[in-house]
């Protein structure tokens, strides 16, 4: 069909506001990469937007990778992806598995009782406390057992195990398959796209994670890297940047950027491979909603 | 009814039967009941021992030894104070505030986004737009406050550049009380209009093609399209979703805000979830902010149902 002026006026003013889109989401992040490989005197009189560098050098990278508590921040919070991500797949896939369940004596109580905590809670103090009588404060448990179920992923995942077919289950149970079996055997492998969209979600979550390490733990030597990073880029302690006597003052801003670089390039990298699994995610919690 | 009469006459032995209904089906789907176990006392004790710890907001003051049956009771003191204090007004007012600006800026962000999208021709250039503009998703609240801080730096950073273009003078962004609160939206904007957008395209993807080939036919062109097809057609999740949006009124983002603010900014900054935090954790009144915290989580809540009832009522769509 042939288009008129109109349309193509209409496509054009469309495609220059997403091209825009796209400059604005990007140049944030291009900004922080051009200045932390910038000469740090350029980059303090320079007053540009960055486009390109402004001269070179890579020794705030090199300051980077030898401060020992980013060292320490990311090992940590490998760590609390792995073992905490570990655990929540495990505990959710319980609940998601056992409530999923509609012969279950007790099942919708149960619900009931579990949805209510989406939308009322102790709040912030009592929950501290409670961490605290524990005896969780300053300890790798903190960060692994308070958040085991994300009450919301929990329900995504059990709508996803509901559509496994009963006759499935039933058969397995008249061939002796116990419960854990049937989960781990059955209903896991045929739920793998869902579990991948729940670990890639949790995972995320615990990479991201500040509020919880900034409330219980207190020994350095637990950090996270979103932790060590606000110390660096928000707190700018300068002892925490790793700047002594030999580090001038002038390369500190170059430090900030290349810690952002570091920070999130992890993710970036993968990001693009594994968008459509998010994307999925997004989706089916809409659904719910 | 011969049921009913039977289960009057003869309550113990009804009694009996249920108990061994219950065992039956508890050994019946034992291994459920196993797995279910850590599952229920997550919640137990995760979830319902904070709300028990909430009666401390009626208490004088918490102790670790003592328990919360062993306090003193004070009944609504800790809420008298609070609404008496100097700080309740500035809290909720900053709170709602901020709420209300997120919505009348930053809701229609991701709607825009996805009309935009909606009506790109070539598939490859939509699909890079959606992974450009999801990415800072991603990106964790402390790089983005970093980004801001160090973006707000007096020399060379870029907003002061962006200043020095007007001729004006270099300021400390994050310690301006009237810059707090368009640097926080913006920054918003910026992070989650394209993650928001997904729901929205989703909805317009399920609008009948149909629709626009009869429109076609009657001579529409794609502006009109737009207004008349496309914009109804997604109503009902706009709606929807600002009904949800609107229940969260009195929420706010109590870790961006607290990587955020200084103290220069609190005027401006200053909301109920990091007076919480403030008063609680860094100094200790436990009762006093359980109380504020307690409040908060109430009207949060009747909001939420409220919202709830609008939009069964707009959209018979419920959220439970």
């Amino acid at each position: 069909m042939k288009r008129s002026f109109g349309e193509h006026v209409f496509d054009a003013i469309n495609t220059i506001l997403l091209l825009l889109v796209i400059a604005i989401s990007l140049y944030p992040m291009l900004y922080v990469f051009n200045s932390s490989i910038s000469d740090p005197d350029q980059l303090l009189r320079s007053r540009s937007f960055m486009l390109l560098p402004e001269g070179f050098q890579l020794d705030a990278y090199k300051h980077v990778f030898s401060n020992k508590k980013i060292y320490s921040g990311y090992l940590n919070t490998l760590f609390y992806v792995v073992a905490g991500t570990g655990v929540n797949l495990l505990m959710t896939s319980f609940a998601a598995y056992g409530l999923s369940r509609m012969d279950l004596y007790g099942r919708k109580t149960m619900m009931k009782l579990i949805t209510f905590t989406m939308f009322f809670g102790g709040g912030m103090i009592p929950t501290f406390l409670l961490i605290q009588n524990l005896g969780m404060v300053d300890s790798r448990w903190a960060m692994i057992i308070p958040g085991a179920i994300n009450t919301f992923y929990f329900l995504i995942m059990k709508t996803s195990f509901e559509s496994v077919p009963v006759s499935l289950i039933e058969s397995a149970k008249l061939d002796g398959a116990n419960d854990f079996r049937i989960l781990f055997r059955i209903v896991l492998p045929l739920s793998k796209s869902i579990l991948a969209v729940m670990m890639l979600y949790y995972a995320v979550d615990h990479w991201n994670d500040y509020v919880t390490p900034m409330l219980y733990l207190r020994s350095q030597e637990l950090y996270p890297i979103q932790i060590v990073m606000r110390d660096i880029l928000i707190s700018s302690s300068t002892e925490s940047m790793g700047a002594g006597a030999d580090t001038g003052f002038a390369i500190g801003e170059n430090i900030k950027y290349a810690t952002i670089i570091i920070s999130t390039l992890p993710i970036m990298a993968v990001y693009p491979f594994i968008q459509r699994f998010f994307v999925q995610g997004a989706l089916i919690g809409a659904v719910k909603q | 009814m011969k049921v009913e009469t039977q289960l009057a006459m003869k309550p113990a032995k009804v009694k009996t039967s249920k108990a061994a209904f219950i065992k039956k089906e508890l050994l019946r789907n034992k291994y459920v009941y196993i797995m279910l176990i850590p599952v229920i006392l997550y919640y137990v004790i995760f979830s319902y021992a904070p709300m028990y710890g909430l009666l401390m907001a009626f208490q004088k003051s918490y102790s670790p030894i003592k328990g919360i049956m062993e306090g003193k009771w004070i009944g609504f003191d800790n809420f008298t104070m609070f609404f008496e204090s100097y700080y309740f007004w500035r809290i909720i007012k900053n709170t709602l505030i901020l709420s209300l600006y997120s919505i009348v800026f930053g809701f229609p962000a991701p709607i825009i986004l996805a009309l935009l999208l909606n009506e790109v021709r070539k598939k490859w250039f939509k699909s890079t737009v959606q992974t450009f503009s999801y990415m800072p998703h991603f990106i964790s609240v402390v790089v983005v406050v970093g980004m801001l801080k160090t973006f707000s730096a007096l020399d060379g950073g870029l907003f002061n550049v962006v200043r020095g273009l007007f001729d004006l003078q270099p300021i400390m962004f994050l310690a301006e009380k009237d810059m707090f609160r368009p640097l926080y939206i913006l920054s918003n904007i910026w992070q989650g209009a394209g993650w928001a957008s997904i729901i929205f395209l989703a909805a317009l993807s399920g609008i009948d093609p149909q629709l626009y080939e009869a429109s076609k036919m009657d001579g529409a062109g794609r502006w009109k399209q737009l207004l008349h097809i496309t914009l109804p057609g997604i109503m009902p999740t706009i709606v929807v979703m600002l009904i949800l949006r609107l229940g969260a009124v009195m929420n706010s983002d109590f870790q961006k805000i607290l990587l955020m603010q200084t103290a220069p900014t609190y005027e401006t900054s200053d909301v109920i979830s990091t007076f919480v935090y403030r008063s609680g954790i860094l100094e200790g009144n436990y009762t006093y902010s359980t109380a504020v915290g307690l409040l908060n989580g109430m009207i949060n809540f009747s909001l939420l149902l409220l919202a709830n009832y609008i939009s069964r009522r707009v959209n018979s769509t419920s959220l439970w």
